[in-house]
């Protein structure tokens, strides 16, 4: 990350004396998402089809000094190949290399079965400083010859990457009549050296492609649940800084952040409700785990379950009417929805939805409230599933054996997730039809509990 | 084969109990003068007499030094009785820290997604439990943990039913609502790496955690 993506950090140390553990140390980091372009983390396609809409994205042309500071088209590959959707000519199949509408050959382009056509020009802005960019391009259908689409955008060095999903997510709602969640952010946990006194725990918050990442909070004791409120401006997560559970609020424009949760016991699994106005919880403040709803604003508590079992991992359906959860009541962990009414302090008896398999948990609803993901185990193997609500009908999404904290993207097409691989944790995602899995690295330490913001221009 | 070597065997003894005879009957058939042997015996009593004073000394400076140490051993005693103090702090230590002592286990195991105690533990529990009903100053954290399989939210829940557990038996057994801290770390804070039941069987755990001495 380049120092200037960073305004002002702040240190605070010595929290409290505890056995062992006599100073814990905590980093607050302001952020401007922005700024920086620093790249540490990549995508990998680890399963593709053949039969997505055929797209040719060509290499933009660079009319500036130096080297070619973004590789506009590569991004926008990427992004539109991650969601199993499209399937692009590679470049080395390319029969031309047209940079505007007035270059292209039609004919060229049928020949090899490529429907769509996006090609463009990075052109460095003379008129400021050097530092000021403008991308253009356009999308044209190859078989009738006409263009789709066609912006030219204005960005400066930090916003290129920014810009390359802009434009994907314009291809995609053309092509697809689907509103596109490319240029929106994840956030995410690392951890370091877990087992010794040299453990470090980051909240970071990426691009959706893993790009750009920005450190929110570094502390030497665990991080966890990190949750986008609805505006996207905001993230609550449960942090371990004093030796307990508490959950804040923090703002990420200012790095402002609030204590909301302090019960005894538990603080645990934050979620925003989709106006913004409550967060639902699990806290063991009642003896053991339950889930309760409070008003940001007042702080208000109200208890939604009432059971000697652990009952845990809330989430919203989409209507804000009611709550998924786990709860292993019937013996082993299962998700079960409760209807609920915050105005009204109600709600309704739990049921059950899962009943395939030993151990289902953390589930969340797509969008459209119509699907839910959720971590299914049998056998000892801990796996991505998908289930349709209406027919009740369940569909296994990956093949890894460890996943974590899988979540929709804003639009429902893709899911994020953590696994493990070769001894540590990695963020994948994977195409709801489960077709296509792509991989998000990092140069260290362990990756989990992922989390896909909301569109970030409402 | 085995034969051969047994009667090898015995030749070698035979020998052996020839030379060794023969050596005996060599030895000298000289004998002493009487002077020799007056003077030997008057030697012999001055060396006595010199060991009995030493003896004597000794003894006295050995009573001494146990006087001395049975005062600093009661002055101890009564040092380590006091709350508070670096004497009683190391005899708390101590005792934790004696694998004769039930209360050095201080980490209890758990099968998968379980938090129920094992029947061996039992005892080193109700040892915890009888410390602290005995020891009202003295403070504990029960830290409840997950291994890494299964969701982090609902293993944070895991680890704190299986701190519940042996809190509920510690205070049972006398053990003041007052001396007793819980919290669990869930699957974040892993004593073992590794994706293996080697390594989940021992992060399925919960530890006792003293202060206050």
């Amino acid at each position: 990350m380049s120092p200037s993506c960073i305004r002002k950090v702040l240190i605070i140390a010595s929290m409290r004396n505890m056995i062992q553990q006599p100073y814990f140390f905590i980093a607050l980091a302001l952020i401007l998402f922005s700024s920086g372009s620093f790249a540490r983390l990549n995508i990998e396609i680890t399963g593709g089809l053949e039969s997505g809409i055929p797209i040719a994205i060509v290499p933009f042309s660079w009319q500036g000094k130096g080297a070619l500071p973004e590789d506009i088209a590569a991004i926008v590959e990427a992004d539109l190949a991650r969601t199993g959707l499209f399937t692009a000519t590679s470049r080395d199949k390319m029969p031309a290399t047209p940079h505007s509408g007035k270059d292209i050959e039609f004919q060229q382009w049928r020949e090899i079965a490529t429907d769509n056509l996006v090609v463009g020009r990075l052109i460095e802005d003379m008129r400021q400083n050097g530092a000021s960019f403008l991308v253009e391009f356009q999308l044209f259908d190859v078989y009738r010859g006409r263009q789709l689409s066609g912006f030219s955008i204005q960005a400066n060095h930090s916003t290129l990457r920014r810009t390359g999903h802009q434009i994907s997510d314009i291809i995609y709602q053309q092509l697809t009549g689907e509103r596109g969640s490319f240029n929106t952010h994840i956030c995410y946990i690392m951890a370091e050296d877990v087992t010794t006194e040299k453990r470090r725990y980051r909240l970071a918050v990426a691009d959706s492609d893993g790009y750009n990442e920005q450190i929110i909070l570094t502390s030497s004791q665990p991080l966890m649940s990190p949750a986008w409120s609805p505006d996207g401006k905001q993230l609550a997560y449960v942090s371990f800084e004093t030796g307990r559970s508490i959950i804040y609020i923090q703002e990420l424009s200012s790095g402002k952040r609030r204590e909301v949760s302090s019960q005894r016991g538990i603080n645990s699994a934050p979620r925003w409700s989709p106006d913004g106005r409550y967060l639902t919880l699990a806290l063991s403040r009642d003896g053991n785990s339950e889930i309760y709803l409070m008003e940001i604003a007042t702080g208000e508590l109200q208890r939604v379950t009432h059971s000697y079992a652990i009952d845990t991992e809330p989430a919203w359906h989409p209507d804000g009417r009611s709550l998924i959860f786990t709860s292993d009541r019937g013996g082993g962990p299962q998700i079960y929805s409760v209807a609920i009414d915050p105005e009204s302090k109600t709600a309704q008896r739990p049921q059950r939805l899962t009943y395939e398999g030993k151990y289902n948990a953390r589930a969340s609803y797509s969008p459209d409230g119509k699907l839910l993901t959720y971590i299914h185990s049998d056998s000892g193997k801990y796996r991505v599933a998908v289930q349709d609500l209406e027919s009740g009908t369940m569909r296994v999404l990956t093949e890894t054996q460890l996943d974590e904290s899988p979540g929709f993207s804003a639009n429902g097409t893709m899911i994020i997730y953590a696994t493990e691989q070769n001894h540590r944790g990695v963020l994948e995602s994977v195409s709801v039809d489960g077709k296509v899995h792509s991989r998000l690295h990092l140069q260290k330490g362990d990756v989990r509990e992922p989390s896909w913001s909301p569109f970030l221009n409402k | 084969m085995g034969q051969t070597f047994k009667i090898l065997g015995t030749c070698a003894v035979l020998l052996l109990l020839h030379f060794g005879v023969s050596g005996c009957s060599a030895d000298g058939e000289l004998r002493p003068d009487e002077e020799a042997i007056a003077q030997e015996e008057a030697r012999q009593l001055q060396i006595e007499a010199a060991a009995a004073a030493e003896a004597a000394a000794r003894e006295e400076a050995e009573r001494a030094a146990r006087e001395r140490q049975r005062l600093q051993e009661e002055a101890a005693i009564a040092e380590a009785a006091t709350v508070g103090t670096a004497a009683y702090a190391r005899k708390i230590e101590e005792m934790l820290g004696d694998p004769q002592n039930p209360l050095s286990t201080h980490v209890f195991y758990f099968a998968y997604d379980s938090s129920d105690i094992s029947v061996a533990d039992r005892d080193a529990i109700s040892a915890h439990a009888e410390f602290l009903a005995t020891h009202p100053e003295i403070s504990l954290v029960i830290e409840g943990h997950a291994d890494e399989r299964g969701t982090r939210e609902y293993n944070l829940a895991l680890g704190e039913r299986r701190a519940m557990t042996i809190d509920r038996l510690i205070k049972v057994q006398g053990a003041a609502d007052s001396q007793i801290q819980l919290v669990s770390f869930g699957e974040e804070r892993p004593v073992a790496l590794g994706h293996d039941e080697q390594a989940w069987s021992l992060n399925r755990r919960v530890e006792l955690l003293y202060s206050g001495y």
